[in-house]
């Protein structure tokens, strides 16, 4: 059988047990090429479960530093008896099958197209250990172990994450070292040269970090300066708040008093996680709840009231599959319509789609200035993809002379001097009216705040005149947002290109690798990355430059290009949309696939 | 609802409390609801509280939801900040309010349907977190601004106006106060100004979450034989089992004692609360007594009004939470942002 050879190009794919303690060995694995100077992604595949089901981990290693998705799979590492056939019919040709050949496993289920790795992995860790809990844990370092020496990873490496990992565990080192070692060295004396696939020390990661987009939404909101967080747990944006409370143990508590200056509630549901960020949001703290689309469902009603009585809202979504209960470990692109346009009534919101965990950080911490800005919710869509998987990003940079934009409040200062104080009076000609917080004068710019009509002064009144008068400055004011929310990224192509492609969000890492492949086969695009509803002129100018424009989204019905259509005036018929929706991460060779086909059919096209 | 506004002058000798306010002064906008609304005597009776105990009116936030009731915070203490927020939710509003300041006064106005049907969720578990408020039911058992469907506080056997009978079990909002943690439970009715002044009184000055239920007939939908949410329904069978008179440093509110014993109650703000009991074995402090006297009074048919219990070691939320003495609205940024530094370390550990 040949063997596939490739050096710091491939990607290997961890089958296992869910509860069976290998996400923290695999993770190891991982950052040890990454520590090797040779980037790497890595992304979970998890079922809605603790305990038992399977669970696939995919860790594509690229030199070249592509960091999508590549689809395909050149080692599996099948620990997981139930998925076998699925996990072995998943190689590519030429590749590689590593698996635990303690129980015999009939020659039928195997193919004779991909080599075959045998290592008695349980037969190894049962002679080693009498614990059963450490027989399971063990086995996953053992076959770390052998993977080290079949791929050529420094051992070395290893051992340090190793004594990273159990830093405040030191007994937990010296027996990781050694079931390392036991696996390391049986590959070594039996396994030979079973394998071609290597790692090579390389210099191609720089300071880049490995982090997840959860948990650098939680430190954003640290630095944007949240004080409020409440949240109703849903996968997979549980770990935004659990991020943000770790962060806030960290930074926020006060060195002589012990005491903190966060406050987070677990609340009830998402309904009233939303109703304590508008009640805080009101108050003039910066306030922040993480929910998914269910939560997003559940929070409708709130989100007009503070649209329509426009108290700033931080949400970040992290979408999974819809809709109902969906796919709730998949990832999607599927919350945009029902976030742009929340609630009954006429309304529209602000969203920012950031592509990584990096921008994730930054515009979670913008989003509160945009918040407080606009006195309108502020909606962070990110998704399963950039939330829960480690990705390599640049590293996170904050300017210390940066202030927050606390938007318009007026002052107890500005109230005594006898500043005229209209809660919904446009003084500025952009559309955004001052407000006052409670409590400040004790007999100016107290208010009303209610969701029902009311005139420029917050006085209740349901005359259409009035009614509309303020709907229309709503309006402006989502005009004066497109000039403050991030502008779409455009990128033009080495050659001139006639037709244009555009994505958003988790689909960067996946675009960037798809283009280069279509460039060295002579299919030059122009790209714009949206990264904000509204869109600016920009979006627009970009669209109309192209004969056609391709619109990658990983929803079913595509969804980015509605919002265009409808917020730009674009003829659906200049789109053609890719869309990506099975749950899984979306990646180059679909979009590659994708663009290519419908290129070709329209040069041929063209031709006829 | 009258149309007649408010006359801008004021008579010269109208009385003033310590801080120079009138009872003008805690005035809102004038009523729309209907004339013998009980809400709207509950609402006097806030007004009264917040001159006795010399609140600026300015460092109170009224929060409600949406209803009959809900509308009461428009008509009084005009210079508090409002929100009128959605139905059933004013809880979860008001907890984030009190989040971000903790130095106003929080006053959640709600009603029977706002409070035990739509938004039951909230309500307790606004109560459970130990939110510090003042949380008023102006509870009728109707749903008033629909026209009269029962709300989940009528009682079993009720007759509705319009001849319907309601077949399903009560809900007793004072209850499940109680079950839930309010370390501050009373009840009244909207028709006894003189238990429901000094009521509200000592829930404002409780450091914790104080709840009363204040039943308070609907004149339109629900004052008729037949109903339990009646005047004359409940005058009949109004058992209070205290009257209650806060004093000192503030001036004490006269209030009509009916013979009976008298406690006295040190509060931690400093005032005293002088109980006098009505029902001799009652003891206000014993939550599972209260919980037991409530259910077995509710079985003979009366309605337990006064003082219910009170938890004089209350803790509210931001105890809980552990937060800073400041107001968490007022941290900037040099409390708020680890700036660069911070993400030096982050960044190092995730390499």
């Amino acid at each position: 059988m040949s063997q596939i050879k490739s050096v710091n190009d491939f990607v290997v794919k961890f089958a296992n047990v869910n509860g069976s303690g290998s996400a923290s060995a695999n993770e190891m694995f991982a950052r040890a090429i990454l520590r090797m100077g040779v980037p790497v992604t890595s992304r979970n595949i998890f079922p809605s479960n603790i305990q038992g089901l399977p669970t696939w981990y995919e860790v594509r290693v690229s030199g070249k530093g592509w960091l999508g998705r590549r689809g395909g799979v050149d080692l599996m590492v099948a620990m997981n008896p139930q998925t076998w056939d699925k996990d072995v019919a998943s190689i590519d040709p030429g590749c590689y099958l590593f698996y635990d050949s303690s129980r015999p496993i009939p020659d039928s289920k195997f193919r004779d197209d991909i080599n075959i790795i045998r290592m008695p992995l349980t037969e190894i860790s049962n002679a080693a250990y009498k614990d059963p809990r450490q027989r399971q844990l063990f086995k996953n370092i053992i076959y770390i172990g052998a993977l080290t020496q079949l791929l050529g990873i420094e051992i070395e490496v290893l051992e340090k994450l190793i004594g990273e990992q159990y830093s405040k565990k030191e007994t937990l080192i010296a027996p990781n070292h050694q079931a390392l070692r036991m696996g390391y060295d049986y590959a070594r004396d039996h396994l030979g040269d079973a394998c071609s696939l290597t790692v090579e020390r390389a210099n191609e990661v720089g300071k880049r970090i490995f982090v997840t987009g959860n948990d650098a939404a939680g430190l954003g909101c640290v630095y944007g300066g949240a004080t409020v967080a409440a949240w109703y747990p849903i996968t997979p944006s549980t770990s935004v708040a659990e991020a943000f409370a770790k962060h806030c143990r960290k930074y926020r508590v006060d060195a002589e008093t012990g005491k903190n200056k966060f406050a987070i509630v677990q609340s009830e549901d998402e309904i009233s996680a939303i109703g304590t960020v508008i009640g805080a949001s009101w108050n003039g703290a910066r306030a922040f709840t993480a929910t998914s689309g269910p939560g997003i469902s559940l929070m409708q009603e709130f989100l007009g009231l503070a649209y329509f009585a426009e108290i700033p809202a931080v949400i970040i979504d992290v979408q999974r599959g819809g809709p109902s209960t969906g796919m709730p470990t998949r990832t999607q692109q599927s919350d945009l319509l029902v976030c742009a346009y929340a609630s009954h009534g006429d309304t529209k919101h602000v969203l920012l789609i950031p592509e990584d965990p990096r921008e994730l950080f930054e515009f979670c911490a913008q989003a509160f200035d945009l918040a407080e800005r606009l006195q309108t919710p502020i909606f962070v869509l990110e998704d399963l993809d950039i939330g829960m998987n480690d990705w390599l990003c640049e590293p996170f940079t904050w300017d210390d002379k940066r202030v927050y934009d606390r938007g318009k409040v007026m002052t107890a200062e500005e109230l005594e001097a006898g500043k005229t104080f209209g809660r919904y009076l446009d003084v500025d000609g952009d559309a955004i009216p001052y407000r006052t917080l409670p409590g400040t004068h004790p007999s100016k710019g107290a208010y009303f705040t209610r969701g029902s009509s009311r005139d420029r002064f917050a006085k209740y009144s349901e005359e259409g005149a009035v009614y509309q008068d303020n709907m229309q400055r709503l309006l402006r004011k989502f005009e004066t947002a497109k000039s403050l929310v991030p502008s779409p990224v455009i990128e033009k192509a080495r050659e001139k290109a006639k037709v244009g492609v555009i994505y958003f969000g988790s689909t960067a890492p996946a675009m960037r690798e798809a283009l280069a492949a279509l460039a060295a086969d002579g299919i030059h695009l122009d790209t714009m990355r949206l990264r904000a509803f509204p869109f600016s002129e920009a979006v627009t100018d970009f669209i109309n430059a192209y004969d056609q424009v391709f619109l990658v989204e990983q929803n079913r019905d595509a969804q980015m290009r509605s919002l265009l259509v409808n917020e730009c005036g674009i003829d659906p018929a200049r789109f053609i949309s890719i869309l990506h929706y099975d749950g899984q991460v979306i990646t180059a060779r679909f979009i590659i696939a994708a663009i290519a086909e419908r290129m070709s059919l329209t040069s041929r096209e063209a031709a006829e | 609802m009258t149309y007649i506004a408010k006359p801008k002058l004021r008579h010269p000798g109208i009385p003033v409390n310590k801080l120079g306010f009138t009872h003008r002064d805690y005035e809102g906008s004038i009523s729309t609801l209907c004339a013998g609304c009980g809400h709207d005597s509950i609402s006097f009776a806030i007004i009264q509280a917040c001159f006795e105990l010399n609140i600026a009116p300015h460092r109170v936030a009224k929060l409600s939801g949406i209803g009959c009731s809900s509308k009461t915070p428009d008509y009084l203490l005009g210079q508090s900040h409002g929100f009128n927020s959605v139905h059933g939710r004013m809880p979860s509003v008001l907890t984030g309010a009190n989040l971000a300041n903790k130095e106003l006064l929080y006053l959640g106005v709600s009603g029977d349907g706002d409070s035990a049907s739509i938004g039951l969720g909230q309500f307790v578990h606004c109560v459970r977190r130990g939110v510090n408020m003042v949380y008023i039911t102006e509870n009728n058992g109707v749903y008033g601004l629909t026209k009269g469907q029962f709300s989940a506080t009528a009682d079993k056997g009720s007759k509705s106006k319009a001849g319907g009978f309601n077949a399903d079990s009560p809900l007793d909002l004072v209850s499940m106060a109680l079950m839930v943690g309010a370390t501050f439970v009373g009840r009244s009715f909207s028709g006894d100004k003189a238990q429901m002044v000094p009521l509200i009184m000592a829930a404002m000055s409780h450091p914790g979450p104080a709840f009363i239920d204040i039943v308070s007939p609907c004149v339109a939908f629900n004052n008729h034989a037949g109903s339990t949410k009646a005047y004359d329904f409940v005058r009949e069978h109004n058992e209070a089992v205290n009257r209650l008179d806060l004093m000192e440093p503030r001036a004490s509110i006269k209030v009509e004692y009916a013979p009976g014993t008298t406690e006295e109650v040190a509060l931690h703000d400093g005032s005293t609360l002088r109980l006098s009991k009505l029902a001799a074995d009652y003891d206000p402090f014993d939550r599972i007594g209260a919980m037991n006297y409530l259910q077995s009074r509710a079985a003979a048919g009366e309605l337990v009004t006064g003082l219910i219990y009170m938890d004089n070691n209350a803790k509210d939320m931001h105890a809980n939470l552990n937060t800073v003495d400041a107001a968490l609205n007022r941290l900037s940024e040099k409390d708020l942002c680890p700036g660069s530094k911070g993400l030096a370390a982050y960044n190092a550990s995730h390499s």
